[in-house]
């Protein structure tokens, strides 16, 4: 098969990995001056894609081969989708044409599990060995991590990666069991934490030519809508998943069956913007000082569809407003719908020479709409009646929906709310 | 009320020079009548005042300004609108009399507009380290790539470029200034017409197969896709020629997926999340 044969299909079998993201790495990678490549903090978009998501790096498969059968991937050992595998080879050669046209950041590479799970994550430490040592490259790479491999195996990928990530896919064991019974969760959280330590040690280590060890950090996927899991489930793994194993990051996947799926999985795809509240509470737990209890109490398990969590929050908290912008802390003006971070630290220093008023923050950009019932300026009071009403919902959810979807998209990607 | 005429050379060296012999001179801004010329001049403190009516070089007063405002004005100074000139100097004026904490103002309209003007700059920079295309040229194994930034920002990004790409040589052509890298150094050159730059690169053909595969077209999203990646640019991404036939094909597409017959080893499919980028920090 042609190399370009066997790149679309192995693109198109990576498209379902959410991540795309070739930040967070500081400094340069200690390479040979005749190097290759450079990585940068804050990420570089090189394309988007007619979905609106940025293609920042080659991601492709080693293969789609798998002998494992998880009845919510597309390359389980069951399905009967084109299988192809590239060579180590053919993959350092086309990391390299893209990366030297500037088409990518570097190379994103995952693979379905051919004869062990030693054998496949050789063949991935193989590939960015190749590109680090034989062409020095210095550029982005991420690896997908098999977590029932060596532990020397995953010490070398860490050696070359800039991101490791391991896919729990499914947030509690007895999901695991229904769709992917391959899959042991204290395995894979076992694997994240020890590639926690790995990143730790390396971090201690911090003298100049010290090996690296994953310094982009770890990452995961977690499909929403394949089983019965409630958002505040989802959440909770998540947080505990950020907070113990310390990911950068966790995606979420919204699941769209078709027809013939195995039994075992729901016949109808959860709305995409339920995926979209996931990253929306996903944020406010990582930048806002929430945490997944306050956004999915006892009493409603999974967040609002109609507004964003914040907001949904807000309402069922009316007592801790109004915020007023000219001398709220911090944290108060976070928890404000409408008001993202980046306007919170731009009020905060504004507001120390000139007082803030209704058309100032109209300047800063903010939803009027939604913010004005819950915040004090200095020309504007709202009446007590208007944050009591319980017309207050319907007037924010009026004409949200529409608006949710285009913007998903974008705002996944800064994430203000 | 005596009008100054000031024709200051494009970069901030020029403006600089300008602007301080204006203040120096105690010249209110309602005072000067800017205009902007296209070339950087080769000297930049040379031939900034045409009719320097009434502001004699070098006079009293040293007025301090935040870094701030340096900061700031070293990269609008990058900014197509001519408007800058006059915008930076009125709020330099303000900053020096009576008003030096103006900048942290950011609701205040000439603040409002010079900050945005500061993130376009910063937008389109960053753009064109993403946007930039190299096609491998000649036999000499010279990479050039043709672009139009939307600010000319050529010199601000290109030794990022040389950083990254420091093992090649490599030629960045735009109208508005050429940057090239012979693997040892960094030299600019003024701007070309786009026929001075390589029409094709066998590797496109690849970029473009692996553009068709990565998009999901159950997840259609053309508004965001112009929001990420604005149709001024499309006319130089080699990959970009195909979106008009994806989006087409797209609804197709997934319609047949779902419609597929009926066989007990057909697969269930993933939609990927949207896919977000970077770490999620909100942007400073």
């Amino acid at each position: 098969m042609e190399v370009a044969a066997k790149l679309a299909i192995l693109a198109d079998a990576a498209k379902y990995d959410a991540s795309c993201a070739s930040s967070g790495v500081k400094g340069r990678r200690p390479g040979s001056p005749t190097g290759l490549g450079s990585t940068a903090q804050t990420g570089i978009c090189h394309s988007f894609a007619p979905d609106g998501r940025c293609i920042s790096l080659l991601k492709v498969l080693l293969t789609n081969a798998c002998i494992y059968d998880c009845a919510y991937c597309i390359n389980r050992r069951s399905s009967g989708v084109r299988r192809a595998r590239f060579t180590p080879e053919e993959l350092v050669r086309l990391t390299l044409d893209f990366y030297r046209r500037n088409y990518v950041e570097g190379l994103f590479l995952s693979s379905g599990i051919v004869r062990s799970a030693d054998y496949t994550m050789e063949q991935l430490v193989r590939v960015a060995r190749a590109l680090r040592v034989e062409h020095g490259f210095g550029g982005y790479i991420h690896l997908k991590t098999i977590p029932d491999a060596s532990p020397a195996l995953i010490a070398a990928a860490g050696r070359w990666a800039d991101r490791l990530s391991i896919n729990v896919e499914l947030p509690t064991q007895a999901e695991l069991n229904r769709l992917a019974p391959e899959k042991r969760l204290v395995q894979i959280t076992g694997a994240m934490e020890r590639i926690r330590a790995g990143i730790d040690e390396a971090q201690a280590e911090r003298r100049p030519g010290a090996p690296r060890f994953a310094p982009a950090g770890q990452s995961t996927q977690m499909i929403v809508g394949a089983s019965d899991a409630t958002d505040a489930t989802i959440l909770t793994a998540a947080s505990a998943l950020y907070r113990r194993q310390r990911l950068r990051r966790v995606y979420y996947s919204a699941f769209s069956p078709i027809p013939d799926s195995p039994a075992s999985l729901p016949s109808r795809a959860p709305p995409l913007l339920r995926e979209h509240r996931l990253y929306q509470a996903d944020w406010l737990l990582r930048f806002y000082g929430f945490e997944a209890e306050e956004l999915t109490p006892a009493s409603t398990r999974n967040l609002d569809l109609q507004l964003d969590p914040k907001t949904a929050w807000a309402l069922h908290h009316r007592e801790h407003f109004p915020v007023d912008v000219n001398r709220a802390e911090r944290a108060e003006l976070l928890r404000v719908p409408g008001l993202g971070v980046r306007n919170v630290e731009r009020i905060l220093r504004i507001r120390r020479w000139h007082p803030l008023r209704l058309a100032d923050l109209r300047t800063l950009g903010l939803t009027l709409r939604r913010a004005r019932p819950f915040l004090l300026a200095a020309d504007h009071t709202p009446r007590p009646a208007e944050l009591d009403a319980l017309a207050l919902r319907e007037r924010l959810t009026a004409g949200r929906a529409q608006l949710d979807l285009w913007g998903s998209a974008v705002s996944a990607q800064h994430g203000e709310l | 009320m005596t009008l100054t005429r000031v024709v200051c050379a494009a970069g901030w060296a020029a403006w600089r020079e300008a602007a301080r012999r204006l203040l120096a001179a105690g010249v209110p801004p309602e005072r000067v009548v800017w205009a902007a010329e296209e070339e950087p001049a080769a000297e930049p403190a040379l031939g900034l005042f045409a009719e320097a009516a009434g502001a004699p070089a070098g006079a009293a007063v040293e007025h301090r300004v935040p870094r701030r405002f340096l900061e700031v004005g070293e990269t609008v100074a990058c900014h197509r609108d001519p408007q800058r000139l006059a915008l930076l100097y009125r709020v330099l004026w303000r900053l020096t009399h009576g008003e030096p904490k103006l900048l942290a103002v950011e609701v205040d309209p000439d603040v409002h507009r010079l900050l945005a003007m500061e993130r376009a700059v910063q937008r389109a920079s960053h753009q064109m380290l993403g946007f930039v295309r190299f096609r491998a040229g000649g036999e000499d194994g010279l990479y050039v790539a043709w672009f139009e930034p939307e600010h000319p920002v050529t010199e601000r990004v290109a030794p990022f470029f040389a950083r990254r790409y420091a093992a090649m040589r490599w030629s960045i052509l735009t109208p508005d200034r050429c940057a090239h890298w012979d693997g040892h150094a960094l030299r600019y050159t003024p701007g070309v017409p786009r026929c001075a730059a390589p029409d094709d690169d066998a590797i496109e053909a690849l970029w473009r197969t692996y553009y068709a595969a990565i998009f999901n077209p159950a997840r259609l999203n053309s508004r965001a896709l112009r929001a990420g990646m604005p149709k001024s640019y499309w006319k130089n991404l080699p990959e970009a020629e195909l979106i008009p036939r994806l989006q087409r094909e797209a609804a197709p597409r997934a319609q047949h997926l779902v419609a597929r017959p009926s066989t007990p080893t057909t697969e269930p499919a993933l939609r990927p999340g949207r896919a977000p980028c970077g770490e999620g920090e909100p942007r400073a």
